[in-house]
């Protein structure tokens, strides 16, 4: 991100100084229900929206919903205290703030919606809000590609969620979450229950970027530093580990659930502590970091036991408090700096003391250390590991994993920038100084409280914890109590042998840092992966329309008229044609003479070259037909018929004279296949006439007309009545047509008449 | 007859006259902007008079049904006349923006209303041969508006146009001459019986595939839609716009009218083909709106992309599917014409629709980008915007009917149409100017509010309908439940005692 800070006045704009002041208001609100959901309380809000589809736009305050939402509200106030100073300047600083409140928002709708289509609509306002955000460096290439492809992931799972919650919708007939509580034991008889259960994690799982849908959120780490701290570590990403915390009492509880959930969280958890380790970028280390997070999140809600959910509730917090902190001081170091690489900063602690402090106590909450509330969440998730049904070595080996490895990743965001060497210090042409008071609040706050919530978690319990569990499980007495001191056991060993394990890891990293690059080169790449696949559709598309659409009129005429041809030809195969009976009985010579002169026209008109033989052999055909008519009983339409052809004949010749010749003919395969079509269209016709012919003519409408027409229309001549007064509406339509065909050509000639002077 | 009914038609025909008459005073191009506003009010009442009525009945110059012309309104016919209103008001103003005064002297603007009143011809008329001139009076009013100050290209694309409708106009003609011939009515209301009543019900099959592919074609269904992406692009905005919202509807209007009224004999034979029809014209369209590099044509397979989703409704058949299909298509209609309104002010701006000639957009003129993402979000079917609640609706008819292959298909586009939209958001507006070519915004001063503010209100229209959606929910579903059971249809028609 550019510095703007050669407009430090500007901080004082409603662009900086509204959205955290929205964020405190919403804040302040929340809190005020702590009360009530500490005593159990569930409160329920609805108003009608769609009653057609039995959608109400109904929220709920229980644990689950208010700690979300006390979360996104006060990182809020943080991220965009921050972003109020960090963007100060920018030309596009409005649209920042407006595209953040909005986020916001739509976060907080999310997690408070109590009807699974509400919660979609805010799902997916999230997702928009996020690509706008991510793609807020509009100029760069990057950028644009980060934000299309969270939007393509995160969009292509919630379209996947969506008919799963529809699937839902149909089996238990409401999409009230409150009401499905009860109706757990419904979607996991059902037949349905695994499609719903797959769709509903492929929504999840994107959104929360659980391995194979990683790759996203790295990427998004091109939006701007807050963006980053709010949406992509504290709140947004979260929203998938919401939803399966949300959906637990409906479909958790089955063994495809446990393993499912065991499986995904336990591979994205060690599999990205062990990427942040290597990354040089500290925004992309935090990236890794987040998923370590939200894959022990999930790891940790595939189990319905008590110390398990406590821990994902402990870690929730603890995760978010210490992850947007360490970003938000990652922007004052870049701010200051203009760098992020962990190979080149160090020493800072000197010159900016402050940010020094808040990034060391975000860190030691991280690492899991005493007093921390890491600490507290750590030996929670070992417990929760301990005991988990799936497999205690599993689960309790990627915690022990991840654990170390953050430890050490703890030290290199916050030891060596600011403690380290400072001997590859970029140089720059101002002093580094201490980030602005906007944006070192928020960071300081939230490590402090790290701190304060490891010494006295009780109050962390009673709000929080206790009743998320309460909300996931149904029963708030399987929580579990938050304690600094648990005593002497399994969970404490492992706690310091994390440490022991975490400070070699520190000590080897560069080496460490090398094999895992290695062994990156060798496996498979999703990012390029995705790349491939995009490129591979954008080919298939453009080889499927050159085909289709190659912009040659004839082969448009060619597929027009063989679809005609095999609709109609399979209905006759299918469905029967009765023709009766036809006899040559009535056939006399007259016939066998016009209708001889009819198909000689049309020969001619199809095997000559050229156009001027071409309209003759139509007049002829025309010409025959018109004899029909005189056969058959209609001199009137003869008579028109034939002033038609005529004006055609003279028109056409007249044009082809300034016509260039006829193109070369179409290759021999090409005139097979048109003269297939034709023959085949053409005897379908005539099969079809005949068989219309041997049904007995219906005469009501004749017979009024003969009957009404003098009497009635006061008319002798039947067609013109027909015209003019029964069927008069259609004449007004057609009189339309030859008006605006005049009016067209009139313009057409003028304007190439007005072109040609030019 | 029905006032209410004869009003939306005439005033746009009267409207024509007089723009036609005061063209180049100065003056005609407001003419036609107040015929269209009172062709809404027209329209409004129809709506009102339909949604307390039913069915309102008119025969033209009081001969009695079969033998005179019905003219006939239900929720679908009222709702698309409605429809036609709206966006034509919306077109015209924008048109008074774009239009030159060289085009107005030729014509355009009588045209253009011409249009809207054959459009609305055939949304209202009872009668199936009438269905045809108004085919025929859209037809050629079409053509007018594709060379009206043609350049090459767009000689070119109206020549395919014209030439492909055509034999969609000769076969609905063969059609209807021989099932004319089978029953010896036009009527539809009448022909729903007379086929009813018929012994020879695998020739009414037969007869109905003239039927389907001539509507089909008009609808521009795969593989009959070659016309469209050949021609849309090529004409002025505001045409495109209207073509783009209306044209190809008028076909899937025919298409729901008959397959529900006349030719519901035989669903076990079209309803596979139906289905096929829909899933290839679903996915050929988006892949086609993948491949472009001008941001009209984009748009134009996007169309073709959305009539499979309509057909896909017409395909299931269920209440909950036509109703989807229907508050599909009022989506859709909306949503199009704002798109290709955009595309219009983002093509001045740039100079081009090429997208390799367009750019920063976003940073020069954010207004019209904010413009162009109400309509892009909307159609790609972000909610709460009116293509979510349409998506809902039809995925959840095809989840209903089991129809495990089409839920997939459609998201699948979904999310195709959604990086389809996204590539033009990021290369016109998102990305910065080529070399030399910064959008214009002086260019666009002149003629901002007329530009400007019919985008703005469909944009608006979208986003409301997309917040209360359970007005026209509700409307669909009555509308839907009229098609399946025509009685009252028919009822109204023939007396209750043909």
């Amino acid at each position: 991100m550019a510095d703007h800070s050669e407009h430090p006045a500007s901080f004082w704009t409603a662009a900086s100084l509204l959205p955290p002041l929205i964020a405190a208001a919403l804040f302040a609100v929340f809190t005020t229900f702590l009360p009530a959901v500490a005593a159990g309380e569930t409160l329920r809000y609805a108003w009608g929206w769609i009653p057609a589809l039995g959608v109400d736009f109904s929220f709920v305050i229980d644990g689950l919903s208010l700690t979300f939402s006390l979360l996104i509200s006060g990182i809020g106030i943080a991220v965009m205290l921050f972003s109020g100073r960090y963007l100060a300047g920018h030309p596009q600083h409005g649209r920042f703030s407006l595209y953040l409140v909005s986020f916001m928002l739509a976060m907080l709708g999310l997690v408070l919606a109590d009807n699974l289509l509400v919660l979609f609509v805010f799902w997916e306002l999230t997702t928009i809000t996020s690509f706008l955000l991510i793609g807020f460096s509009h100029g760069s290439e990057v950028s644009r590609r980060a934000a299309l492809q969270a939007l393509l992931v995160t969009g292509a799972g919630g379209l996947a969620m969506l008919a799963g919650f529809l699937l839902i919708g149909a089996e238990t007939g409401t999409f009230e979450l409150s009401a499905l509580r009860e109706m757990g034991d419904v979607l996991r008889d059902s037949p349905l229950y695994i499609p719903i259960l797959i769709l509903v994690l492929c929504g999840a799982f994107t959104k929360s970027a659980q391995f194979p849908f990683h790759f996203w959120l790295p990427n998004a780490m091109a939006a701007p530093t807050p963006v980053s701290a709010f949406l992509h570590s504290a709140t947004m990403v979260k929203g998938g580990v919401y939803l399966l915390a949300r959906m637990h009492p409906n479909l958790a509880g089955t063994n495809t659930w446990l393993w499912t959930l065991v499986i995904f969280g336990a591979f994205t958890t060690v599999f990205a502590s062990i990427v942040a380790l290597r990354q040089n970028d500290l925004k992309q280390t935090l990236a890794y970091t987040t998923l370590m997070a939200l894959g022990a999140l999930v790891l940790f809600l595939a189990a319905p036991g008590g110390y398990a959910v406590t821990a994902a509730a402990t870690f929730l917090v603890v995760h978010s408090l210490y992850k947007a902190a360490l970003f938000l001081t990652i922007g004052c170091v870049d701010h200051a700096t203009g760098t992020r690489d962990a190979r080149r900063l160090g020493g800072l602690a000197r010159r900016m003391p402050l940010t020094a402090l808040a990034g060391g106590l975000a860190a030691l909450s991280m690492a899991g250390m005493v007093p921390f509330i890491g600490f507290i969440g750590k030996e929670l998730l070992y417990k929760g590991g301990l005991e988990s049904p799936a497999s205690p070595i599993i689960v309790t080996g990627a915690i022990f994993a991840a654990s170390a490895l953050m430890f050490a990743v703890a030290g290199v965001v916050a030891l060596r920038p600011f403690w380290g060497s400072d001997g590859k210090m970029p140089l720059l042409d101002r002093p580094i100084r201490e980030a602005p008071l906007p944006m070192l609040a928020g960071p300081l706050v939230l490590g402090v409280l790290g701190l304060y919530f490891g010494l006295s978690p009780h109050g962390l319990q009673v709000h929080v914890t206790d009743p998320i569990v309460g909300a996931i499980l149904g029963d708030p007495d399987m929580a579990k109590e938050l304690y600094l001191w648990a005593g002497f056991n399994l969970a404490l060993i492992l706690s310091i042998l994390t440490f022991a394990t975490g400070v070699a890891i520190y000590v080897f990293q560069d080496r460490i840092r090398e094999r895992i690059v290695a062994a990156e080169s060798r496996l498979m790449n999703f990012d390029a992966l995705w790349d491939r696949l995009l490129a591979a559709i954008g080919t298939g598309a453009r080889v499927v329309t050159d085909l289709l659409q190659p912009g040659i009129a004839s082969r448009y005429l060619m597929a027009v008229f063989t679809t005609i041809t095999l609709l109609i030809g399979s209905a006759i195969l299918i469905r029967g044609l009765d023709i009766g009976t036809v006899g040559l009985s009535g056939v006399d010579g007259v016939h066998v003479v016009v209708f001889g002169l009819t198909i000689a026209g049309t020969l001619l008109a199809v095997v000559t070259n050229s156009r001027i033989a071409a309209i003759t052999g139509l007049g002829v055909t025309g010409t025959g037909v018109a004899l029909v008519f005189i056969m058959f009983g209609a001199p009137d339409v003869a008579i028109t018929q034939i002033l038609v052809e005529m004006l055609i004949v003279v028109l056409f010749s007249v044009a082809a004279l300034k016509l260039p010749t006829l193109p070369q003919r179409l290759p021999f395969f090409h005139r097979r296949a048109h003269a297939a079509v034709s023959i085949a269209l053409g005897a379908i016709v005539a099969g079809v006439v005949i068989a219309v012919t041997s049904v007995p003519l219906d005469l009501r409408l004749t017979e009024f007309f003969e009957a009404n027409s003098y009497p009635e229309a006061h008319g002798r001549n039947i067609v013109n009545v027909i015209l003019v007064d029964f069927r008069a509406f259609d004449t007004f339509g057609e009189i339309s047509v030859v008006a605006i065909a005049a009016i067209s050509a009139y313009a057409l000639l003028r304007q190439r008449k007005t072109k040609g002077s030019q | 007859m029905s006032w209410y009914l004869a009003m939306p038609l005439m005033t746009p025909v009267l409207t024509a006259v007089a723009a036609y008459l005061l063209r180049g005073s100065g003056i005609g191009r407001w003419v036609a902007v107040a015929g269209s506003a009172l062709g809404l009010v027209f329209a409004l009442m129809l709506m009102n008079q339909v949604i307390a009525a039913g069915v309102v009945t008119g025969q033209m110059s009081d001969w009695p049904a079969p033998f005179g012309i019905t003219l006939i309104a239900d929720l679908f016919s009222g709702i698309m006349v409605l429809l036609t209103a709206g966006v034509g008001l919306a077109v015209a103003v924008y048109a008074c923006g774009e239009i030159d005064d060289d085009l107005e002297e030729m014509g355009f603007f009588a045209i253009f209303q011409l249009l809207l009143a054959g459009v609305t011809g055939a949304f209202l008329t009872g009668d199936l041969f009438n269905l045809y001139v108004w085919f025929e009076v859209l037809l050629i009013s079409s053509f007018g508006l594709l060379i009206l100050g043609g350049t090459r290209q767009q000689i070119d694309g109206a020549v395919k146009y014209v030439v492909l409708n055509l034999v969609s106009t000769i076969i609905f003609l063969c059609g209807l001459g021989l099932l004319y011939g089978a029953t010896g009515t036009l009527n539809m209301a009448d022909l729903r019986l007379a086929v009813d009543n018929s012994d020879q019900q695998g020739l009414v099959t037969v007869l109905s595939m003239f039927f389907l592919v001539a509507f089909a074609m008009k609808a521009a269904v795969f593989p009959l839609f070659f016309w469209l992406p050949a021609s849309y692009h090529t004409p002025t905005s505001a045409v495109s716009a209207i073509f783009a919202g209306l044209l190809s509807k008028v076909g899937v209007y025919a298409l729901f009218r008959t397959f529900t009224l006349i030719f519901d004999n035989d669903p076990a034979y079209t309803q596979p083909i139906l289905y096929v029809a829909a899933a290839l014209t679903m996915v050929t369209g988006i892949l086609g709106a993948l491949a472009q590099t001008d941001m009209r044509r984009v748009m134009s397979y996007q169309i073709v992309s959305s009539i499979g989703f309509l057909i896909l409704g017409l395909a299931i058949g269920t209440p909950l599917a036509l109703a989807g299909a229907i508050f599909y298509l009022v989506h859709n209609i909306i949503v199009k014409v704002n798109l290709f309104l955009v595309a219009g002010v983002a093509t001045r701006l740039c100079g081009s629709s090429e997208m390799s000639r367009m750019g920063g957009v976003y940073k020069t003129a954010p207004l019209v980008a904010l413009l162009f993402l109400v309509p892009a979000f909307t159609l790609a079917g972000f909610p709460p915007l009116t293509g979510f609640w349409a998506k809902v609706l039809l995925v959840q008819a095809a989840l209903e009917a089991g129809n495990w292959g089409m839920v997939a298909l459609v998201l699948i586009v979904s999310l195709l149409t959604i990086w389809s939209l996204m590539i033009v958001w990021a290369r016109v507006f998102w990305a910065a100017h080529p070399e030399g070519l910064e959008p214009r915004t002086a260019d666009l001063a002149p003629v901002r509010l007329h530009l400007l503010l019919p985008i703005a209100a469909l944009g608006l229209a979208s986003i409301l309908i997309g917040l209360f959606p359970n007005g026209l929910i509700v409307l669909v579903q009555a509308a839907a439940a009229q098609l399946l059971d025509p009685q009252a249809y028919v009822d109204a028609v023939l007396g209750g005692a043909p």
